[in-house]
């Protein structure tokens, strides 16, 4: 586990995966949308406003997962000193907060014609702006310290504390009464959404998480050669 | 043809912004990734060269 905390060591086998995660980004993005616009066929109750599920959907999922990961990256971060786990946490917390931001306003451009309002404070729409409050205040709180161990340290703690959110967001369709439909994908008894709409919102599924996967590499190299950089600052200084 | 797929039955004001802005949002956050690293490496790249003079 430890041989993988080497920041050159984790380069090394990161590397060869960005072209493989850009090609399988542009390729499932490329089938998906083509399944999505072309293919699939209007729903019977939403007509074609269902097409927004495709990105919606994935967004939303990714929002969750990005947190997600970033708890166990902050949790790990915090328990083993583990110093690429800090490092992984802090490049996901500005696409977790774009994939937030996504699936609130595709939501809301969804919401507009099928339910007659851009916007209601439900627990699902509400818990999920929660969200990407928890984001913003991450990536604020962890850049607000000179000495950068300090406001990892704070900023992971949140992370952890708020990580309540996300079961809620997850079963908020189920506890609470709402306009938002119930889960038809991930959910007990298998989905219940045709194939012809099941394959596109999994293609473009597969899609945001290869892509999410790509940018966070790209970050995490940027976040390694900025800790470089301090580094090889301070040396200067002091000599 | 093209103006029915377009139209999508009357919704097409509100399926293409959520299209839209969601490749807009994605492309620059990887563009602002990307440039964030290759600053970052340029910037090592400089000061490895400048704590060579010294040396």
């Amino acid at each position: 586990m430890h041989k993988y905390a080497n920041p050159n060591q984790f380069l090394r086998i990161a590397n060869p995966l960005l072209p493989w995660l850009s090609g399988l980004t542009i390729l499932c993005i490329g089938v998906g949308l083509y399944l999505g616009l072309f293919v699939a066929p209007p729903d019977y109750q939403q007509g074609e406003t269902v097409r927004i599920m495709y990105i919606h959907v994935p967004s939303a999922w990714m929002a969750m997962f990005c947190y997600s990961s970033m708890a166990i990256a902050a949790a790990v971060g915090l328990i083993w000193k583990h110093p690429l786990a800090d490092v992984a946490a802090k490049a996901t917390a500005p696409i977790g907060a774009c994939f937030t931001f996504l699936a609130l306003f595709t939501g809301s451009l969804w919401g507009k014609p099928m339910w007659g309002t851009w916007w209601v404070w439900d627990a699902r729409l509400t818990s999920m702006l929660v969200l990407l409050f928890l984001y913003l205040g991450y990536i604020a709180l962890v850049n607000a310290f000179d000495d950068p161990t300090r406001g990892t340290r704070a900023s992971s703690i949140l992370v952890l504390v708020g990580f309540i959110n996300v079961p809620i967001i997850k079963f908020s369709v189920d506890w609470w009464n709402t306009l938002h439909q119930p889960a038809s994908v991930i959910k007990m008894g298998g989905p219940s959404i045709d194939a012809s709409m099941l394959w596109p919102l999994l293609l473009m599924a597969v899609a945001f998480t290869t892509y999410y996967l790509w940018v966070l590499l790209i970050r995490i190299r940027a976040e390694i050669i900025g800790n470089k950089i301090r580094i090889a600052r301070l040396k200067q200084v002091h000599g | 043809m093209i103006k029915d797929f377009i139209d999508m039955g009357g919704y097409g004001a509100y399926i293409w912004p959520s299209y839209g802005v969601t490749a807009v949002v994605m492309i620059v956050m990887l563009v602002t990734s990307l440039r964030g690293l290759r600053e970052n490496e340029a910037t090592l790249q400089s000061l490895e060269v400048s704590t060579e003079d010294k040396s």
